[in-house]
Parts: structure tokens; sequence; C-alpha cells
């Protein structure tokens, strides 16, 4: 037996622990840089929001309703997903961490109790010492509970909490293919193509021809709607493949100064992500471009690729590189948005040197990083940092509506009034 | 949130030649989140700010610690919503009324007043505050 928990619109739900004014109002989050809505409170789904909407389009709805727009908030998400999935890890010890806001758990550890009372039990903790509601959905395969978990969250009469019951037609027969886990959008129009509508339709077809017109996830799904369990817990988090530093300029960028400080503080950040997962890159990716929107500006974008030899993930080596691969692309007289760095092909392995390598200059290296990486962990981020990255701060985030860190800073706790 | 701070209970002070008798006598390093939190995951901080309290030693500025996960009962000082906004009270019950009643100083009574919780009133219980901690060098 599975369970899946999953926070109801979960930013929206965090924001509102912490100003309970906020609830059966329309809330949205906005990405970094106050750019597009990232999260919805139910009321601004209703509203007709959509996640990915740029915040600009959305102003005359956001005045004619009294939408409560934010900026985003990640050092409170992080620290009440932390709270939700240790309450998760109280009621069973099997547990995969899907997302920031979603957790699989093993229920077998159980041994005969009541599942769907457990869950009731665990959702009812969750809500009382995290303030956050959360819909679980338990069944054979980790596919039905996702399934379930949708019911749940369409169904208010459930309470939160569904299992996939003994004939699970009915439930299946309600299910969308576009709403089944792992069924993506081009898969969806597929199958309804072929008159395949609902997860009941999906789970009667035959095995092979599905292997024949898709692949083996999509059988693999189909079984698991029939309660063979094909996907397993993943406590394990995968090794990452790459590693994406970007964001889009608070102001416009338009010079090669404020472009490539830009560039190092991305690469700076992405570096110190490599070394806390003890990875080294064996490419780096740069690019910057212009605004996407913007439609009267002239347009621009530049992108290049570059090894890094050998495989690295000291800090000035990949500011280095990522500023030799911008420089020649560089071109003035256009107002750059967004710029980023990407590192790909990363691996734990050893660092083979190359013929013109000293092993001396790789420890040195490696004593410089443990050395910074110790600073500015015990003296907070960015106390030492490479000249390159500049002091103008061009990537402070534009972030105007940003609620306090309540849980996180001593200097941001909520206040609460003794004064009525 | 609980990053642990370890304070040593005894210290022998290093002396030239001979070791500090006592040195054998340490036992462990006392911990203060041992002794406020409870339950680490349902705790949260939250500022004080006013003084109808302050007759329950809840002053202006202090820290309070607020668990979450205890029942509110009789006699609790709780962190509650009262339309939308968060407020420390007392929370007190007779028979099947509950209020949430202020506690001012002597100087202060009659200032603030107490709040029927009922159906028609648009109150619920945050927290329940476990402890409060005033600083006693400077106050704001």
């Amino acid at each position: 037996m599975y369970a899946l928990a999953d926070c109801n619109n979960f930013y929206a739900s965090c924001e509102r622990v912490f100003e309970p004014h906020l609830e059966g109002k329309p809330l949205v989050v906005l990405s970094n840089n106050d750019g597009c809505v990232i999260a919805r409170s139910q009321e601004s789904k209703d509203l007709g929001f959509k996640v990915g909407d740029p915040i600009f389009t959305c102003k005359d709805v956001v005045r004619k309703h009294n939408v409560i727009v934010r900026s985003s908030n990640f050092a409170l998400y992080g620290d009440m997903s932390r709270r939700v999935m240790q309450t998760i890890r109280l009621f069973s010890p099997d547990v995969e961490v899907y997302s920031i806001d979603e957790a699989f758990i093993k229920l077998d550890g159980l041994a005969g109790r009541n599942c769907e009372k457990v869950m009731r039990q665990m959702r009812a903790a969750i809500l009382q010492w995290t303030g956050i509601p959360v819909s679980v959905g338990i069944g054979h395969t980790k596919t039905l509970a996702k399934l379930a978990n949708h019911y749940a969250k369409k169904h208010i009469e459930t309470g939160g909490v569904a299992s996939i019951p003994k004939n699970p037609d009915a439930m299946l027969q309600c299910t969308q293919v576009e709403d089944i886990w792992g069924i993506g959008r081009q898969w969806s129009k597929k199958l309804r193509n072929i008159g395949v509508n609902t997860a009941l339709d999906l789970a009667s077809m035959d095995k092979e021809s599905i292997r024949r017109s898709f692949n083996i996830i999509a059988m693999k799904t189909a079984m698991e709607l029939r309660g063979h369990t094909y996907f397993r817990l993943e406590q394990a988090p995968e090794q990452r493949k790459t590693l994406l530093r970007s964001r889009s300029f608070g102001k416009p960028v338009e010079s090669w100064h404020e472009l490539s400080e830009a560039l190092a503080s991305h690469a700076t950040r992405a570096s110190e992500k490599l070394r806390n997962e003890n990875l080294v890159a064996k490419m780096l990716h740069v690019f910057f471009h212009t605004s996407l929107f913007n439609r009267t500006d002239p347009r621009n974008s530049a992108h290049a690729t570059v090894e890094l030899i050998p495989p690295t993930n000291v800090t000035h080596t990949i500011i280095k590189a990522a500023l030799n691969a911008a420089k020649p692309m560089w071109k003035g007289g256009f107002r750059y948005k967004r710029a980023g760095v990407q590192l790909i092909d990363l691996s734990s392995g050893p660092v083979q040197c190359s013929l013109f390598d000293s092993p001396e200059e790789q420890s040195k290296n490696k004593r410089m990083m443990v050395l910074l990486d110790g600073v500015n962990s015990s003296m907070g981020a960015g106390t030492l940092h490479f000249a390159a990255t500049g002091f103008t701060k061009v990537m402070q985030m534009k972030q105007l509506q940003k609620s306090p860190r309540y849980t996180t800073d001593w200097n941001e706790l909520p206040e609460c009034l003794c004064g009525l | 949130m609980v990053e642990e701070l370890r304070l040593p209970l005894i210290g022998g002070r290093v002396e030239a030649g001979f070791p500090s008798p006592a040195d054998d006598f340490i036992e462990r390093s006392l911990d203060l989140n041992e002794q406020l939190i409870a339950n680490p995951i349902a705790t949260f901080f939250m500022r004080a700010s006013g003084h109808s309290m302050a007759g329950a030693g809840i002053n202006d500025g202090d820290l309070l610690i607020v668990d979450r996960s205890i029942t509110p009962s009789h006699g609790n000082i709780v962190i509650a919503v009262i339309d939308g906004g968060l407020t420390v009270k007392r929370l007190t019950k007779l028979g099947t009324r509950a209020s949430l009643t202020p506690e001012p100083n002597k100087l202060d009574q009659g200032k603030y007043s107490p709040i029927d919780i009922g159906e028609e009133t648009n109150v619920t219980i945050w927290g329940v505050v476990a402890w409060s901690i005033h600083n006693l060098k400077c106050t704001r």
C-alpha cells in the first residue's frame, strides 16, 4: 500500500499560516524577481490565474478582485516543508519526498492497522502542528495513490483523505487521462484520439498495444492502475545531471560590466552547490538574452557551451570559463533581461588530471574552496567572494512583496498583539 | 531552528601541572532547547507587542515560544486569531462558555475587555504559548 500526501496550494497556505487575514482571499505567489505566477490559492485559481502567467498581463484582474500578490519566500516555504515532511516521518519511516510539497509514503509497516484511519490522524497532526492542509490518497500502487489524492482534493466530503475502493472502476472512470500521474499533455491527446478518455479506459487497454503505440512507461502506468506495482519508493535522491543558475534582472542590463558580474555570481552559486553535493562538472553552458515579452526593444540572444578540463567545482575556474565563453558573444546596444550559467555532465567520480595540470595546484584550490565555504557558511553567504561578482549588486532580486521570513530569522518573527 | 548550542555545566579551569579534580565529573552539556522546546516540529517563535498581558508576565517585546501541538485547555495562554490578526490572551473555559481574557497590570485594569468565543465570533486558537522570554538587560 502506498499513500501520497500533497499540501493544498502549498505556497499560499504557508503565507496564510502567519497571516490568517489572508484566509479566503485570492492570493498569487510570483517567481524570483516578481515575474510570473508560480502558485495560487483556490480563490485565485477560480479567478482563472494560471501558473506561468506574467503578472503584468494580469493587472486588471488583480485590481478588480483585490488579489493579494506576494513575492516568493523560499526561506519560509522550505522551513514549512521540512516540518510537514518530519511529521509524515513520524507515521511511517518509508517516505519519498517527491517535491517541496508532496511525499509518497509506504504503508506496509502499519501491519494490519487501518491505513485510512492512520492517514487521517496524520493529516490532522500536520494541520494542527504546522497549519498546512494536506490531501492524502491511498492505493496499492503509487499511480493509484496519486489518483486517489486527486479524488480527495476534488471531493470535499472525503475530508481530505481518499482510498481506492475494493472495486476501483467508478473512481477510475471519473479520472480524466490528463490527470493520471505520468501521462503528459502529448500522450493525453494521442490517447483521446483513439478513444481512451479516462483512467478506466487506459487500465482496460491491452498491455502490449500500449507498449507498441506509446512506450514502456505508459504500459507500466496502465498496469499500476490495475494494481500491479512497477514504480517503487525512491528514497535516495537520484544524482543530478545538470545544475542551472539563472535569473531575470531586476532592471535590464546594458553593459558588459554588469552582465559579467551577474554571470560570475551565477557561476559562484553553481560551484557552491556542486561542492555541497560533492560533484564536479565536465561542461559549462552560458547564456544571456533580451526580454521575451517586450516587443518594441531590439532582441538578441547568445549562448555557448565549453568543456571544463579537467572536470571541476572550483569557483574561480568556473567563473573564468563562463566569462571567457560569454565575452566574445557580447554585443552592446541591447537591454538584456536574463542571464545564466548551466553546469552539465556532472559526476562524483575522482577527477582525472590532465597532462598540464599540477596536483599541487589542485590541492591548493581544494583548500581554498574549503576555506571559502567555511567562512561563508559561518558568517553568511557571500561574506567572502570573488571580485568578478562585483559590488554593484545587479543581481539583487526584485522582490517587492515578500512576506517576512517568519520561521528562519530572529528579526522577522511574527508579531502578536497584546493590545485588544 | 534547533541548532544545538552546548554549554558545559562544569568547566575545569586549565591549571598548569595539575588536572582539575572536577574534570572527571563532567556529565553532559545543557541545551536550552531541551528545556524550552518539547516538539520542535510544531514550535514557532513570536514577538509580543503591547501591554495587555503584562499581568501574566508577558511584556512588550518578549519572545514567545508557541507550541501548536498542545491542545488548548482552560488556563492556557494562547495565540488566538481574532478577525484575522494574531493576539495573545488567556483561555478560560467555564462550563460551555469559553472566552479569551486579557491580563494587564493592576494599573491598566478595565482598559481591556474579554472576548467570548462563540458561534458568531470569528475566533480560532493558533497555538499555546509555552514560554515567554524576557530580556532583563534591555527592553525596547
